[in-house]
């Protein structure tokens, strides 16, 4: 049987599981509940020293496609509006309750080292086994020098890190915002800062749409609206990136990695860990279907685990760093050709307009014998792109079939046309 | 199928279920329903769908724009290629026209309902009314004449009135429309669809009718041709085909078609009376529509019979199985010897049938069947007694590619030539094309 539980930074969990710090993890209920489901964790909603903040109504607005499934959400929404002591009453209360549960603090101060140390200490004193510095939210604390706009500033990020390891004894996570040019840039600032782990990625900064009649981004809060935090599958992608970036350099290497963006599946959740994170967070998932969709992730990833022979989720988190490489490093002899496969074949000719219009020339419309059209690969123009392959409606009906040319594998570096070759 | 009828069991159906029986067949798609069939529609290139429909609309491109939220551009494109979109969406044999050819087939899956995401936009546009879709071309000061105000008149009409020439159409009936009107079955043309859209297509423009009109009667293709500058015809099939068996004349024994029309305009379908066993004879659509509708009007059996095999009838699959879910019987293999009763029906006879050596003959054995109604379904034909002397081809008008007739400067279009199937969507491309052909033919005169 596979093994779920692991460990991250010290702290163990029954499953890599957690619930990222946003409103599914907003107060005892809802993380008493997250708990029943079955998740590992649960990183809480950020907080901050009292008073609390106002949030504004409204506060979400979505991305669809075009079945109208939602493939991602923004919000407006800020940290934690209940008083801090509320808050901490109720972790303590779920740490004696579920003490085999993972709760993490999230926190988030203004740049004064004395208000991180004292608001990190009093939600050490709640019981959390762990600290998750909020240096991400991209809309309002922003405005307020808080969330990403610390997250923006490496120094910055280096320092509060440090402010919090020198005031409490616990592992802590550095949440990095993905609103910069490079993320390896802050990942090695909460490293030189102290911190045992990284949690990435937040919210990615964006407009969600436009309401065409009101003439007002939205979510729309009294005929106005704002830039928000996107998230939900469509950022992840973005997260993948970003996971893999700082799991490959060598700076922060050892850092622990706590992966969070559009994760909704198990799936999503074995790739994430085969590119170093040993944990991972979900926010809109939850959002969107209920603290239920655990129930997948747990056996899913139990079943491929079993299916691939790794006893436990250390045997293949980071297998495929590997074969993540730079550009410079892929071999440029190996060559692929689409095939198509007439029988599979509805005809639909996407395949064709797609090569058509936009790559290589390469597909040829034929007549059928008896009616309908064929469509077949012309070897020579095909540059192999894939294109066709993803536009096809038919699963395994275009296939990108190696060519055995005999070519030695050769780099860039190393290339024939490259003027700067090193031989 | 659409919701199952309330039928008959020996007592009448009330007013209310008979008039729920004759609401529409397929209710319309709602917006959430558009949205999700749009989004299954692959948006293929070139796409088989667009050769199999006989006028061509570019199908992939309308379904796109319903997808965007883009209704108006999306009746705009079907409506350029066929004016009569709406109730082709409602009434076209999709399952042997553009569904059937629709890639998801092969797929293993559910065409995408594209008569019904057609129908949605058409109607779309027209309830919203305002400023009609097409502008007409400059005034080219020649007039042209149609007879016949069925789809293919309207449609010639409409393309004719849009290329910038003044038109009057001629139809012996009090309203414009054709089989539209009166022919094609209640509920696929629930909400007086049929006028709306009439309506709908006069707002280009230009376009006058004389109703009360008749070819033959008063009105001569030769005096026509004098007064305008160029002729449509689209006569449709004015005639019906008799049994010739004895009996024919008794009362209750009747053309489907005729009992359709009362159907279709009676305004209380209560007030229709129809027989208690009813017998359609025939394997058209006419007859299933005609079987379909005397069920609903609350007959308590209803036999359709047919002279041969089910896969012979003319009428789809898809048109069978609306028989049988409407607890029609289908009787193949029959034909009609004889009708007997005392002034009205009572008995009708048939003898058994069977194909040698590629023809229909009498086989042994006979049946009687209780019948008080008899509708005949048996086929229209073309009624050549006012149309001069046009050249006919295998009992139609006969016409070459451009639709020209033999007579110059008179054109053709419709049930009455053969250029397809006899169905309102071929008519409508008839209409249109031959609007082109009498555009350059007037310009060039
Ligand atoms: C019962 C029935 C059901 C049908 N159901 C369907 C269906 O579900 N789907 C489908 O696609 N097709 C259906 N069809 C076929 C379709 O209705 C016809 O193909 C279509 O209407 C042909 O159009 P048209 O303009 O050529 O002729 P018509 O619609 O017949 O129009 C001819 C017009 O000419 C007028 N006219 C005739 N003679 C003269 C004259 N001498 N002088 C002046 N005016 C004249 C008539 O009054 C009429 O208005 C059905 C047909 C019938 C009979
Ligand atoms: C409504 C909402 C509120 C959030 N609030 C916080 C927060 O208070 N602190 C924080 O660190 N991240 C917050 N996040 C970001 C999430 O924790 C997470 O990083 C992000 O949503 C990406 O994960 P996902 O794609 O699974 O949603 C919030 C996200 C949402 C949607
Ligand atoms: S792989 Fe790219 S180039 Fe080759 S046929 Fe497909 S779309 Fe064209």
């Amino acid at each position: 049987m596979a093994e779920l539980s692991c460990r991250i930074a010290g702290i163990d969990s029954v499953n890599p599981f957690w619930l990222a710090s946003a409103p599914p993890t907003d107060k005892y209920v809802n993380v008493l509940r997250a708990f029943q489901a079955g998740w590992g964790g649960a990183v809480w909603k950020t907080l901050g020293n009292d008073p609390p903040v106002v949030n504004a109504t409204s506060r979400y607005g979505v991305h669809r496609d075009q079945t109208r499934a939602i493939v991602g959400i923004n919000n407006i929404e800020l940290i934690s509006d209940r008083p801090l002591d509320v808050n901490l009453r109720e972790i303590e209360r779920l740490r004696r309750e579920w003490p085999d549960r993972v709760i993490i603090g999230s926190l988030m101060a203004p740049i004064d080292e004395q208000a991180w140390k004292e608001l990190a200490v009093k939600i050490a004193n709640a019981g959390v086994q762990g600290l998750e510095l909020n240096h991400g939210c991209p809309h309002g604390m922003c405005e307020r020098g808080m969330g990403s706009a610390v997250g923006q500033v490496p120094e910055m990020v280096e320092k509060t890190t440090r402010w919090v390891k020198e005031a409490v004894n616990l592992p802590v996570f550095t949440k990095l915002t993905p609103n910069i040019t490079d993320i390896v840039v802050p990942a090695e600032a909460a490293c030189r800062g102290g911190a045992d782990g990284v949690a990435l990625i937040n919210t990615v900064n964006s407009i969600v749409s436009v309401d065409l009649d009101s003439m007002s981004p939205r979510p729309i809060v009294d005929g106005k609206g704002t830039h928000g935090g996107y998230c939900g599958t469509a950022v992840k992608p973005i997260a993948l990136n970003m996971v893999a970036a700082v799991a490959r350099d060598p700076e922060t290497a050892g850092l622990a990695i706590s992966a969070i963006g559009g994760i909704a599946t198990w799936r999503d959740a074995a790739e994430f860990i085969a590119l170093g994170a040993g944990t991972v967070q979900v926010c809109t998932a939850a959002m969107l279907y209920g603290f239920r969709i655990v129930d997948d992730m747990i056996d899913g990833l139990a079943n491929f685990m079993e299916r691939s022979r790794y006893r436990t989720i250390e045997d293949f988190r980071g297998r495929a760093l590997k074969n993540t490489v730079d550009w410079n490093d892929l071999n440029l002899n190996f060559d692929l050709k689409a095939f198509i496969h007439q029988d599979m074949c509805i005809e639909c000719g996407r395949c064709h307009i797609a090569c058509e219009d936009t790559a290589h020339q390469a597909i040829r419309i034929g007549a059928k014998a008896g009616g309908g059209r064929t469509f077949t690969v012309d070897n020579r123009q095909c540059v192999g792109c894939n294109l066709c392959m993803h536009v096809c409606p038919v699963d395994g009906c275009i296939e990108m079939n190696p060519v055995a040319n005999g070519l030695p594998p050769v780099s860039w570096p190393h290339h024939p046309k490259n003027t700067l070759r090193v031989d | 199928m659409g919701m199952r009828p309330h039928t008959s069991n020996g007592t009448q159906l009330t007013r209310d279920q008979i008039e729920e029986n004759f609401a529409d067949l397929h209710p319309p798609l709602t917006p959430a329903q558009a949205g999700v069939e749009a989004s299954r529609c692959l948006y293929c290139y070139d796409a088989p769908c667009v050769k199999a429909c006989p006028t061509s609309i570019d199908i992939p491109g309308f379904i796109h724009r319903i997808r965007t939220g883009n209704l108006e551009g999306s009746a705009r494109t079907i409506l350029s290629a066929n004016i009569m979109g709406g109730t082709c969406g409602r009434a076209c044999p999709t399952e042997v026209l553009c569904e059937e050819a629709c890639v998801l087939n092969a797929r293993g899956e559910e065409p995408v309902r594209i008569g019904a995401l057609q129908r949605y936009a058409v109607e779309h546009l027209i309830a919203k009314g305002g400023d009609h879709p097409f502008k007409r071309a400059a005034p080219s000061g020649k007039k042209l004449a149609v007879i016949g105000a069925g789809p293919a008149g309207l449609s010639f009409a409409h393309r004719a009135a849009m290329l910038g020439h003044a038109v009057t159409v001629f139809d012996k009936k009090p309203k414009a429309g054709g089989l539209n009107e009166y022919g094609l079955a209640a509920y696929k043309m629930a909400n007086d669809f049929a006028q709306a859209e009439v309506k709908f297509l006069l707002g280009i423009g230009g376009i006058a009718i004389e109703y009360g009109k008749e070819l033959g009667h008063g009105l001569a293709l030769d005096d026509l041709k004098k007064r305008f500058d160029a002729v449509f015809v689209g006569a449709g099939l004015a005639a019906t085909n008799a049994l010739g068996v004895p009996g024919e004349e008794l009362s209750g024994v009747r053309d489907a078609l005729d009992f359709i029309e009362e159907i279709r305009q009676a305004r209380d379908k209560s007030a229709v009376r129809v027989g208690k066993n009813v017998i359609v004879i025939g394997g058209g659509n006419t007859a299933i529509d005609a079987a379909v509708q005397s069920k609903r009007l609350g007959a308590e059996s209803v036999t359709l019979v047919y002279r041969r095999g089910e896969n012979d009838m003319s009428a789809t699959g898809w048109e069978r199985d609306l028989a049988r879910t409407n607890d029609v019987v289908l009787r193949q293999w029959s034909v009609p010897v004889k009708f007997e009763g005392n002034g009205a029906v009572e008995i009708a006879t048939f003898a058994r049938a069977r194909m040698k050596g590629g023809k229909l003959e009498a086989a042994a054995g006979t049946f009687s069947l209780a019948a008080d109604m008899v509708l005949k379904a048996i086929g229209q034909k073309l009624d050549p007694g006012a149309l001069e002397n046009l050249r006919l081809e295998k009992n139609k008008v006969w016409v070459d590619a451009d639709y020209r007739t033999s007579v110059a400067g008179v054109y053709a279009g419709g049930d009455c030539i053969s250029s397809g199937e006899d169905l309102t969507v071929q008519a409508v491309e008839d209409g249109k094309r031959a609007a082109h052909a009498a555009d350059a033919y007037v310009r060039s005169a």
